[in-house]
């Protein structure tokens, strides 16, 4: 007996406890996902992140979204106001400009993790919080847009916007929970260090998804644990684990030694990290690479004497045999972009200028443009200056270093002397970009959501300068009237296909003019466990885990083999 | 001994002071603040937007301005919110730097502890095949880069023989000391070996060149035995400059590994205060990087003391 308590007691210390069947069905109802990014909070109006974005989808439901089918759904509502439908009608404001006026319907049901219903006032706490220029939030469009919210009744209200706009469907604030976050928002300028999403993180009535936040260790994982009322479907997974493994080597050291059951896609291994590993692994995964928004790409500086002749652009882009690039480091995983919009976006346009490797064509444009080739390889000036630029790009990523030395290879051939520059992320995002220093190329990647306009990155009110503190992400310089004023129209052109011809003749300036020399739209690498379905990448910003709940083992068994 | 002291606090004080405002310009120098960070990763944020946050965090202040403000909180015992965290500094860095101790403390006193008397050993028979055999671990330790040896002990031990977590701190819903020390098996080792092998030249070279002094030559023929003349006369006198570089790297008990943090996803200082140089987290930045100074400053105190036990000639003034 005394050696028996002993023995307990050792394991005990240790932290041993019996395996009991029990524990061992809960641990097959649980999954580890490993991203590499740690959220720096998990209030959902403060910062946007990833990571942050990839852990609320599974605690906290936007009222709409877009789904793997790129179709703007309801998650939250009842059905998607439209003007067609009646629920959203333009209307004359105070003043006589035209607005909009929407009318959204809470499904019946919801609630907070506390039980507590999910009502319009949470719907109007959410609009104050963004409204107030203190509060924190960065991105404050949606709310000031929004000129009042009218309650009909506590699921029912009345949207009013100060403007006529197409995305009107996606300026409707989230519902924030009042009952819980009221005090914090007392002193607005204060709100982002009282939030209770970093205070007391596991207090239930902070959500409204499948799953609440049970623990966060900062810079190690956030543990989630279903919601008890939660009102959807039922979810598989009694537990989910989401680790942070800053490393992507070592976060496949950890799926292979079991650490993570689930690399996730949209924040995990990179494509050719992935077809690696499904080199090696053979049937141990599902492998699936979802290409979509994330749009790969060189600006050109349109303020260099060189790149300004638009010739010279487009020799670069004839003497880049994109395609190959994308077969020999992708294996065709990430197509090829003709412009900036996505394939699979609603209005990609196929009838627009594209650049088929022709190095030819490419010699022929500059030879037109004053570029002759010299006797030494490299191509000259009249006055006998060399054709000489320089591309820059980040330095923490392999994938965009190995593309960079493969084009200085291709513009070689052609003549052209391009010198790579490389940064660490802060300095080429912080300065070099934003800044416009850049003196040649920037290599880098936009992401977008479906549909919606350029207007940060092409129009020309949007050329970061001094005077507008800098802001605006047009970083080539870009200035043309026609699309300056395709995308006002865009922005405010509610029929369909109407929107549809302008974005065609967008999409062919942009070929054209070539401000940007597009490259390829990134693929995300999703690295599943035979063992786990449900999983239904989106490819844009929406991530996969907003449908967590149809996420499910194949049976106990496999996941315990 | 009071006097010492009181002037070493003193010296030290303002060490920290002249830190703190290098260290705050360093940041402040570095091209683009957080802002302009946000701004280049999402599209959607305005000029207006830009200069409305940068108001709200005081970065439209002069960077002088900026840290007179610190100062004058710190100097109050508000160190202010982690911007990247949304937390008080000291509750984001209390739990990273108790890791982090944990840690770098235990595979500190191993390297330590086995570095010595390797050292020594080495040195008894200098250009031996022992010797050599030591100096070739040596070097090769100090040759391999951290990420690399972490890698191949996660791929050796965790992803083939399964025996130990290929990186994390805790079996999440255990958390037991048992699961934690199994957790860090893979980090010691690594931080381990690369410290042993430089404290080990160390201990070697110092205690060889204390082996040709003339007292060493007086002891032996006094008839002292060889394990004595080693141990009670050359190692205390060849430890005196093993001990300045061991409180030199005394800090890094405090300030973490980097990389062995990351490639293992262990939640220390050092991730810690890398993220928040490149987040321009000032905050938190400079707490970290101030209370690694203070570490330091603190062990090289702890190793002047030191000397005087090691050598009775050596007075504090």
């Amino acid at each position: 007996m005394t050696l028996r308590l002993t023995l307990v007691s050792i394991a005990l210390f240790l932290g041993l406890a019996p395996v009991t069947d029990q524990a061992a069905a809960d641990s097959h109802r649980s999954l580890t996902i490993g991203i590499t990014q740690f959220p720096a909070t998990m209030n959902p109006m403060i910062e946007s992140m990833l990571a942050k974005s990839y852990i609320l989808a599974m605690v906290f439901r936007p009222v709409v979204t877009y789904d793997q089918r790129w179709k703007l759904v309801c998650m939250l509502c009842v059905r998607l106001p439209s003007v067609k439908n009646g629920d959203a009608e333009v209307v004359e404001l105070p003043g006589g400009k035209k607005g909009m006026r929407i009318t959204w319907q809470i499904r019946e049901g919801v609630r907070w993790g506390d039980g507590a219903p999910v009502t319009v006032k949470d719907v109007q706490f959410a609009w104050k919080i963004g409204r107030h220029p203190k509060s924190g939030v960065a991105n404050r469009e949606p709310y000031v847009r929004t000129v009042a919210i009218e309650r009909v009744d506590d699921r029912t209200f009345v949207q009013v916007i100060d403007k006529v706009r197409f995305d009107y469907q996606l300026l409707v604030p989230d519902p924030m929970p009042a009952h819980m976050e009221e005090k914090a928002f007392r002193e607005p300028a204060e709100y982002k260090h009282r939030t209770l999403y970093d205070r007391d993180f596991a207090h239930p009535g902070l959500y409204n998804g499948p799953y609440r936040v049970a623990n966060i260790v900062s810079g190690s994982h956030v543990e989630l644990v279903r919601n008890q009322n939660w009102w959807g479907r039922e979810p598989y997974f009694n537990r989910i684990i989401v680790r942070a493994i800053g490393n992507s080597a070592a976060l496949e050291a950890n799926l292979q030694a079991g650490g993570i059951d689930y690399a996730a896609g949209e924040l995990g291994l990179t494509p050719r990290q992935a077809l690696g590993l499904k080199a090696r692994t053979r049937d141990k995964y599902t492998f699936i690479f979802k290409a979509g928004l994330i749009y790969e790409h060189a600006d050109f500086n349109l303020d260099n004497p060189i790149l300004k002749d638009r010739r010279v652009r487009r020799a670069m882009a004839y003497g880049l045999d994109r395609k190959q690039m994308s077969q020999a480091l992708f294996r065709n995983l990430q197509p090829v972009a003709d412009t900036a919009v996505s394939p699979l976006d609603p209005y990609a346009e196929k009838d627009v200028r594209r650049y088929p490797y022709d190095p030819r064509k490419a010699a022929a444009l500059l030879d037109a443009a004053g570029w002759k080739l010299g006797d030494d390889g490299w191509r000259r000036d009249a006055k006998g200056n060399r054709l000489t630029l320089s591309l820059m790009t980040t330095a923490d990523n392999r994938t965009r270093s190995l593309v960079s030395e493969i084009m200085q290879a291709y513009w070689r051939r052609i003549g052209i002397d391009v010198r790579l520059k490389l940064q660490p992320p802060r300095i080429f995002f912080g300065r070099t970009v934003t800044r416009r220093i850049y003196p040649g190329l920037a290599m880098y990647a936009w992401i977008s959501a479906p549909g919606s306009t350029p207007r940060s990155s092409l129009h020309s009110s949007m050329v970061p300068n001094p005077a507008n503190g800098w802001g605006g992400q047009n970083y080539p310089g870009f200035r043309n009237k026609e699309v300056d004023g395709l995308i006002e129209s865009i922005e405010t052109e509610l029929i369909p296909a109407k929107r549809r011809v302008l974005w065609k003749r967008l999409q062919q300036i942009y070929a054209d003019e070539l401000p940007v020399l597009p490259l390829y739209f990134r693929a995300n690498a999703y690295v599943i466990p035979r063992w786990l379905k449900g999983i239904r990448p989106t490819g844009h910003l929406a991530p996969s885990t907003l449908w967590i709940e149809e996420w499910h083992a194949v049976d106990d068994q496999a996941k315990a083999n | 001994m009071t006097a010492f002291l009181v002037r070493r606090a003193i010296q030290a004080a303002v060490v920290l002071l002249v830190m703190s405002f290098v260290i705050y310009g360093l940041i402040g120098l570095m091209p683009g603040d957080p802002i302009d960070i946000m701004i280049a990763s999402d599209p959607k944020l305005t000029p207006a937007d830009a200069a409305r946050l940068k108001a709200l965090y005081g970065l439209d202040l002069p960077i002088w301005e900026r840290y007179v403000n610190w100062l004058s909180s710190a100097v109050g015992g508000d160190f202010g919110y982690s911007r990247t965290h949304n937390r008080p500094v000291l509750e984001i860095m209390g739990p990273h730097l108790l890791r982090t101790l944990i840690l770098m403390g235990i595979s500190f006193a191993l390297s330590v502890a086995i570095a010595i008397p390797l050292g020594v050993w080495a040195a008894a028979r200098p250009y031996s095949f022992r010797d050599y055999s030591v100096n070739l671990f040596s070097f090769a330790g100090r040759s391999v880069p951290p990420f690399w040896l972490a890698l191949l002990l996660i791929f050796v031990f965790a992803v083939w023989l399964g025996w130990f977590p290929a990186g994390g701190m805790e079996t999440v819903g255990d958390g037991s000391l048992a699961d934690r020390g199994w957790y860090m098996v893979l980090p010691i080792v690594t931080l381990t070996l690369l410290n042993i092998s430089g404290f080990t030249r160390y201990v070697r070279a110092e205690t060889i060149t204390t082996m040709r002094q003339d007292y060493i030559r007086t002891a032996r023929a006094k008839g002292v035995s060889s394990r004595g003349v080693l141990t009670r006369h050359a190692l205390r006198n060849a430890l005196i400059p093993v001990v300045t570089i061991i409180a030199l790297d005394f800090g890094t008990v405090f300030s973490g590994a980097l990389i062995t943090e990351t490639v293992f996803a262990y939640p220390g200082m050092g991730k810690l205060i890398f993220d928040a140089v490149m987040t321009n987290d000032y905050n938190l930045a400079l707490i970290g990087l101030l209370f690694a100074t203070l570490v330091t400053l603190v062990a090289n105190l702890g190793a002047d003391l030191a000397y005087v036990g090691l050598d009775p000639r050596i007075k504090l003034q």
